[in-house]
């Protein structure tokens, strides 16, 4: 509570600052010179026809795809554009990917302590103990995931939706500043999305949040910001509400199916 | 200048032997991501089907059709490896799609075991197979001289990978290859049999394996160990060429074939190599995926 | 934990196998003792192999290399020591006037252990460095092993003046003044290499079991989601594949001493994937299964290849075959099948991808 006082107080501090970001596979242009900014501590939301190039714009920030042109920073002054993936993610940029990506040969409580944060290192990882910090810290994460009662056993025998949690868990172990997001209420039940959801406004007292998402009931109630992108380009940004009131992203949405074509 | 023509014949010659032999691994490899280190003893199954051919055709022709006994031999050594191909496919491969590394471990010995069949059935010590007297002797052009053998396998080489990029470029069985190929479950919805595609490209890439066979023929004689001799070089060529790339696996194996000769050429054998593999590896700093790699959005 | 059940765990069975390993020797004669020592040279070098592809999911087909490099360095030293400075046979044939001076620097035997496990953890390094980095492919690197098996050999074959070519080395005759050919010396040696055995084992278990052995195993399961965690995977691959090339070179160190015979045929193409059969066999990623492997692929190589050599290549060949195709868990999971069933266990899917699962992300 006290840090949405301070919100309206002060200025937004800018967390990210993306200018005419490029990118091409082949003949075919992904991003075309997409600027993009946010403030800490928001949470905002990314829409668009399939193809629009919302994944990757994710892809782009945590490194796994390199830009052709344009410029990226993060915080003050840290610009990604030549980082690697493990430096980006050192620095507090997480991702959570659209399918569950975890460990399965690993149990639920490894994976956890794997994603920790934590010196990452060959040598300090050499002389790692679990100290009694980093024992409190995996139990409480457990505890939110629900899955305290399953830490000892395989990953790969979780459930779909139990892989989609203990995902987050590791990228929350992360303790990103800036989390993105793919489709992560993709495969939920109504119940696992309203628990997703209360999880985001839960994360967004520590960090701030891109979400991929194409549930708009899901955006509409859980969206500060959203911004609409179409074929690599911005097509509006703004609250839910204006968002709906523009000309531009209904004719996307509802009148061509040009725009579905180029998915 | 002599002296550098005939070694960039040299290297074309020694690299056009690769490339026969890393087109059939293009296939395997490129395409259906399966390491056949088998894929020598196949090259050895067609040249052993030439020996075969030839010995019929000095035992049961009159002697003014020997000559003529090499153009039977690149079909029967085609055929031979291509069936060997299937039934290693049929029989081994099918179980360790998406694997590679399996792969290459099990059809190691399925290797084991052919080269062992051949050694029981033709002896562990190699045999010569005569050329053709079309074929031996030398074209002089300037001075220099050119073997027939050599020029015939250039030719033979190219006739391949024309026929190579036709049959995946322009016909519909290529189409339904290239479709399984690049998206399987899709091209399996639409009503492609995947596992016919599977069994055919894997027995096409092993009957490229028996062509290069025939081919080695005529350069030296040959043993049960005869392919081994080149399949590292060629799994070389395809990593160098890049993955699912025709055009690369040309270049590359023209590229290797060239320096390597240009190599030993200036220092010896075993150097040569020894460079060759260094400049490999550097040049994998440069394009780690080869010289051709189509760019994907995809986490793997 | 009760006795009975400490017996099941790896620990306990290790621990078994070294005490039958250690009275072995007063049942079986000089020969055969000899023999299983070498069998448990190779047990080391198959756990540094295990790390690398059963743990971390990377196929090294260049371990032959590395347990060769090992054998030759500490050939040398010995060659030397047994001709009292005087130049072996085969550099007089080939017109040699006075030793090289890679020999003369490997006659010092600090000097030569050094280098038997740094020069392979060298080299090891130096590929890996110039591999991961740049993520080029798992099947590609393993390509590149086998490459470098092809390179090495053909260097050694051709540089015979001071390798002695395809002849190799052997007059391995006298170590610290104690002759080879002595069944004391020879029996020593075996208890040697049950201790290196040991020490190697327990350190790789300790490794695999701490956090960085779950980076590891991390890094086979998903290399590339590890790096969004904020890991230097590359650097982790390095590392473990140097180490593992160390532990090769030690192996062989040992094994040349109780063979007293290094050729090139013998750290080429073949022995090196054979390596990792053994490792398949026993089971990946356990550790403890690869000790069997090695131990029982070079039992049934020992006395079977000598009588039926024909039918002996033909089984191998079969072997590696329905071993990977059929039992990607090795022996070790036959083991954990029949304990399953007597525990009902629930999990059990994700136990048996685990033999394949160091072939997922290639």
């Amino acid at each position: 509570m006290k840090k949405q006082n301070n919100k309206q107080d002060q200025p937004l501090t800018s967390i990210l600052k993306c200018r005419d970001v490029l990118v091409k596979f082949g003949d075919f242009t992904a991003l075309d010179r997409f600027s993009f900014g946010m403030a800490d501590k928001e949470i905002h939301f990314l829409i668009g026809p399939n193809g629009a190039g919302k994944t990757t714009f994710l892809d782009v920030l945590c490194g796994l795809t390199k830009m052709s042109d344009g410029s990226i920073t993060f915080q003050k002054n840290y610009s990604i554009d030549d980082k690697k993936e493990f430096e980006i993610a050192r620095k507090g940029i997480g991702r959570k990917f659209q399918a569950p990506s975890i460990f399965p040969h690993l149990t639920v409580q490894e994976n956890l302590e794997v994603a920790m944060k934590q010196e990452k290192g060959v040598f300090s990882m050499l002389r790692a103990k679990m100290t009694k910090k980093q024992k409190e810290k995996i139990d409480r994460q457990l505890e939110i995931i629900g899955l305290a009662g399953k830490r000892d056993i395989l990953a790969g025998g979780l459930s779909h939706g139990q892989k989609q949690w203990l995902e987050i868990g590791m990228v929350m172990m992360q303790e990103p500043e800036l989390l993105l997001l793919d489709e992560p209420i993709a495969g939920m039940t109504e119940e696992e999305e309203e628990k997703t959801g209360s999880l985001l406004r839960e994360l967004k007292q520590d960090c701030s949040l891109i979400v991929v998402e194409h549930d708009m009931d899901f955006v509409r109630e859980y969206a500060e910001k959203v911004t609409v992108m179409h074929e690599g380009t911005l097509l509006s940004e703004g609250t839910m509400e204006e968002i709906q009131q523009n000309d531009k992203v209904r004719e996307v949405y509802l009148g061509s199916k040009g725009a579905d074509a180029h998915a | 200048m002599e002296g550098i023509i005939s070694q960039l014949f040299n290297g074309i010659s020694l690299g056009s032997i690769l490339l026969l032999i890393a087109l059939g691994l293009a296939i395997t490899f490129g395409l259906m991501n399966v390491i056949n280190m088998a894929h020598g003893e196949l090259i050895m199954i067609g040249a052993y089907a030439t020996y075969v051919v030839q010995s019929l055709f000095i035992d049961y022709l009159p002697e003014s059709m020997f000559n003529w006994y090499f153009i039977l031999a690149v079909p029967a050594a085609f055929l031979t490896a291509a069936l060997i191909g299937w039934l290693l496919e049929w029989t081994v491969i099918r179980h360790l799609y998406g694997r590679p590394l399996d792969s290459l471990l099990a059809t190691f010995g399925a290797g084991l075991i052919l080269q062992q069949a051949a050694r029981s059935i033709f002896g562990a010590p190699n045999v010569g197979v005569q050329s053709p007297a079309l074929l031996s002797g030398a074209v002089e052009i300037f001075s220099i001289s050119f073997p027939k053998s050599r020029i015939f396998i250039i030719l033979l080489v190219t006739a391949c990978v024309l026929f190579m990029f036709y049959y995946f470029y322009k016909t519909s069985n290529g189409r339904r290859i290239r479709a399984v190929m690049q998206n399987r479950d899709m091209a399996s919805s639409v009503g492609i049999s995947t596992r016919q595609v599977d069994s055919t490209t894997f027995a096409l890439g092993a009957g490229f394996a028996g062509i290069a066979g025939m081919a080695l023929t005529l350069i030296g004689p040959i043993g049960p160990t005869l392919g081994t001799a080149y399949i590292i070089d060629a799994f070389m060529v395809v990593v160098v060429g890049g993955v699912g790339m025709l055009l690369g696996t040309v270049i590359a194996a023209l590229g290797i074939g060239v320096f390597n000769t240009g190599f030993e050429y200036f220092t010896n054998a075993s150097m040569g190599r020894v460079l060759l593999f260094a400049v490999i590896i550097l040049f994998l700093q440069w394009r780690p995926n080869g010289l051709f790699n189509l760019s994907t959005r995809k986490l793997d | 934990m009760g006795l009975s059940k400490w017996i099941g765990t790896k620990q306990g069975i290790f621990i078994v196998l070294l005490v039958l390993l250690a009275v072995l020797p007063l049942i079986l004669n000089d020969f055969h003792t000899n023999l299983l020592g070498r069998y448990l040279a190779f047990a080391i070098l198959v756990i540094g192999l295990d790390l690398v592809w059963g743990y971390t999911g990377i196929l090294s087909l260049g371990h032959g290399i590395f347990f060769g490099l090992g054998a030759y360095i500490m050939a040398i030293y010995v060659t030397t020591e047994s001709s009292g400075g005087a130049l072996p046979d085969f550099m007089m044939w080939s017109g040699m006037t006075e030793l090289p001076f890679l020999w003369e620097l490997l006659s010092n035997p600090v000097a030569a252990i050094l280098l038997g496990i740094l020069l392979p953890m060298a080299i090891a390094s130096l590929l890996g460095f110039f591999t991961f980095r740049n993520r080029i492919k798992g099947v590609y690197f393993t390509i590149l092993t086998q490459a470098l098996v092809l390179v090495t050999v053909t260097l050694i074959v051709s540089q015979q003046r001071y390798t002695g070519g395809s002849d190799g080395l052997s007059g391995l005759s006298t170590m610290f003044g104690f002759s080879l050919s002595s069944p004391q010396t020879q029996l020593f040696l075996y208890f040697l290499t049950l201790v290196v055995l040991a020490a190697v084992f327990y350190f790789c278990f300790k490794l695999v079991n701490s956090r960085f052995g779950k980076v590891l195993i991390a890094i086979r399961d998903g290399e590339n989601r590890l790096r969004f965690s904020g890991y230097n995977t590359a650097y982790y691959k390095m590392v473990v594949f140097t180490l593992s090339a160390g532990i090769a070179g030690l192996a062989g160190m040992l094994y040349v001493l109780q063979i007293r015979i290094i050729t090139p045929t013998m750290i080429d193409i073949i022995p090196s994937i054979e390596m990792a059969l053994w490792v398949a066999i026993g089971g990946r990623g356990t550790l403890l299964g690869p000790i069997f492997g090695a131990i029982l692929a070079n039992v049934g190589t020992t006395f079977f290849s000598e009588n039926y050599p024909e039918l002996w290549t033909y089984f191998i060949g079969l072997v590696f075959i329905v071993v990977i195709v059929f039992l990607p868990g090795g022996l070790m999971s036959i083991g954990n099948k029949l304990k399953r069933k007597r525990r009902g266990s629930d999990h059990e899917e994700a136990e048996q991808q685990a033999g394949s699962a160091a072939d997922k992300h290639s």
